[in-house]
């Protein structure tokens, strides 16, 4: 069987840009066309913002690599137009079972929240999420849009001048030479772009090793997750076992440090360790196996002139709790709006400083928790583990030992408190839904509330009449007016009003709350627009 | 749930002292060191999580930490 990471899906093709005499200029190049670049590229292009991805490969990830898909990226390829797809093609799952030593100590049910279009997960091979970014991007194409991706491309010389940066582009042909506006690094947590320009990348290095292997078989497991904390099979280790579309099982297996990585990765090693811990009579068939060591850390800036990093180019979290991905996808959510409005003119570049400031906040946060995951999955000292087998040993007896138990705590979007980008709040209402807070999906009838936001600066107006749009610095802010039935306790009203009867609610283009009032004023939302582009931020030195 | 503020307790507070310290040390006879260490971790969670109280575990923390420390 061929395999999509087989194929090349962007094959080198020469472009006009190499027969150029003078080295061609684009708006936005963004480098990497893994999920993040991708992500940007498709976000920019369907702002009508013209953008070129340049890729040292021509296809997909090789292995399942991020697999796990939380809510609120969902939400976000909805917004890129192609949320449906994943979702189909992605395995839903609810439930997780943990085990310690050789016994399930408990079981435990994510119990989702209702009234939301997307499941709090899916698990989906990250060469999926690739190759449909790719068809999104072509459809694009298609519709005319400015986006052009180039396989085989690698970026060799970067250098920033004044108002622009020059590109070195190496290709099966040999080097040109191109310049940008924008340059927008997507290329991983080993960034080339990164060490071109001689930037930081600090932070702390876990001394473990953990050999990942996507195995296909007809087994009879549930769809759910399982954790072990030093099960027989893996003694002194961990283990996980997901499930994936295809009937592909992702298995990953604690090493430790001490051991000789290539050797791990043999078939003949990697299999009768699966057979302890599948069973020895089950079968399968082993389609990829890589050993991974991890890293917390994060640039101290994303931001360097024009030139803005997102992903892992811009921060490294441990694989627990599935931060990766996740959280390089609401980076791009984050950059892209900005970044047209700074393009268009229409709000000051230090806009693109709470890029940082946002961004960072969510770093951090996704750091500090995958380092908690990991201190508690590999503990440090004697008594570390002592504390970690007495919670294990607890839960098995007692409810409240099980959230001190710690897997990996699944990503969920961050609220950006304290942005300088907020308006006003109101009280009344719901602390879910404050400035800084990315709107909470409500079903409208048939309907959902987060398709009719997002992309442009939005009014949602609740029980209360607003004009159809509104137009504050160049930018047109449409509404869209909803009801509440009175005494009905509709999921609507317990996100937006709370104590409120009314609510006027200012959203941004990446659906993230920027002010909330409980009755229109122009001049209140214009000052909160405002506050929203920026106009009251101070740019940074760059 | 919501846990009210409190002051960790300080002036003695277990009926029956003799008793109770007969019993901890009932727990860990015939214990190994290792036995002894991991009854010791249950038994802090056992009881950190009954107290609840964050403000109230922090004051313990400290007040451990200071017990321990010559002055």
């Amino acid at each position: 069987m061929t395999h999509i990471f087989e194929i090349p899906l962007y094959p080198y093709e020469r472009s006009v840009d190499q027969d150029s005499a003078e080295p061609a200029h684009h708006q936005v190049v963004v480098v990497g066309a893994g999920p993040i670049g991708l992500a940007t590229a498709i976000d920019l292009a369907q702002q009508d913002v013209p953008v070129l991805v340049l890729d040292e490969n021509d296809r997909v990830s090789w292995g399942s690599r991020a697999v796990c898909y939380a809510k609120r990226p969902l939400e976000i390829l909805d917004r890129l137009g192609c949320g449906d797809k994943f979702v189909e093609k992605g395995v839903q799952w609810n439930m997780g079972k943990v085990f310690f030593e050789d016994r399930q100590v408990y079981s435990f049910d994510l119990l989702p929240e209702e009234g939301h279009k997307r499941p709090a997960f899916i698990n989906l091979q990250q060469y999926y999420l690739e190759q449909y970014l790719v068809e999104r991007l072509r459809d694009l194409q298609a519709e005319g849009k400015p986006i052009e991706l180039r396989g085989k491309s690698r970026v060799t010389k970067v250098a920033q001048s004044g108002e622009r940066v020059d590109l070195t582009v190496e290709t099966p042909e040999g080097p040109y030479t191109l310049s940008a506006d924008w340059l927008i690094p997507c290329d991983g947590a080993a960034s080339p772009i990164r060490a071109l320009l001689g930037l930081d990348f600090v932070g702390r290095v876990f001394e473990d090793n953990f050999l990942i292997a996507d195995v296909v078989m007809q087994a009879d497991f549930p769809t759910e997750r399982w954790f072990w904390f030093d099960p027989p099979f893996n003694k002194g280790q961990s283990a996980l076992l997901h499930k994936q579309p295809d009937n592909v099982w992702r298995i990953d297996l604690q090493l430790g440090w001490d051991i000789d990585r290539e050797k791990e990765k043999q078939p003949e090693n990697v299999i009768p360790r699966l057979k302890a811990m599948l069973g020895e009579d089950v079968d399968f068939e082993l389609e990829w196996v890589s050993i991974y060591t991890f890293q917390c850390r994060r640039m101290e800036k994303f931001r360097h002139g024009r030139v803005l990093f997102a992903g892992d180019a811009a921060h490294q979290v441990s694989p627990f709790g599935a931060r990766g991905a996740n959280s390089g996808l609401q980076d791009t959510d984050n950059l892209c709006w900005k970044l047209k409005l700074v393009i268009d003119g229409k709000a000051p570049a230090a806009l693109l400083d709470t890029y940082d400031d946002e961004r960072i906040l969510a770093a951090d946060e996704n750091i500090l928790n995958s380092s908690r995951a990991t201190d508690f999955i590999t503990p440090k000292s004697a008594m570390s583990r002592t504390f970690r087998d007495a919670v294990l040993q607890l839960s098995e007896k007692a409810a409240f030992a099980r959230p001190l138990v710690n897997s990996g705590r699944l990503s969920v979007p961050s609220t950006y408190d304290g942005s300088q980008l907020n308006g006003a709040d109101c009280e009344k209402m719901p602390r879910r839904s404050r400035p800084g807070s990315p709107a909470s999906d409500a079903p409208l009838g048939e309907a959902w509330l987060l398709d009719q936001l997002g992309n442009n600066f939005q009014l949602l107006g609740i029980n209360v009449d607003l004009p159809a749009s509104i137009e504050i610095e160049g930018i047109s802010v449409a509404s869209l007016c909803l009801t509440t039935a009175a005494g009905e306790q509709s999921l609507l009203a317990e996100r937006y009003l709370g104590e409120a009867a009314q609510a006027v609610y200012l959203i941004r283009p990446d659906q993230h709350i920027a002010a909330r009032f409980e009755s229109y004023s122009e001049a209140a939302i214009t000052q909160a627009l405002r506050t929203a582009i920026g106009q009251r931020v101070k740019e940074v030195a760059q | 749930m919501t846990i009210a503020s409190a002051k960790l307790e300080i002036k003695p507070n277990i009926i029956d002292p003799d008793g109770f310290y007969n019993e901890l040390l009932n727990a860990h006879e015939g214990l190994s060191e290792a036995q002894s260490t991991a009854l010791n971790a249950r038994l802090v969670l056992i009881l950190a999580n009954h107290i609840g109280a964050r403000d109230v575990l922090s004051e313990a923390f400290r007040l451990a930490k200071a017990a321990g420390t010559p002055s």
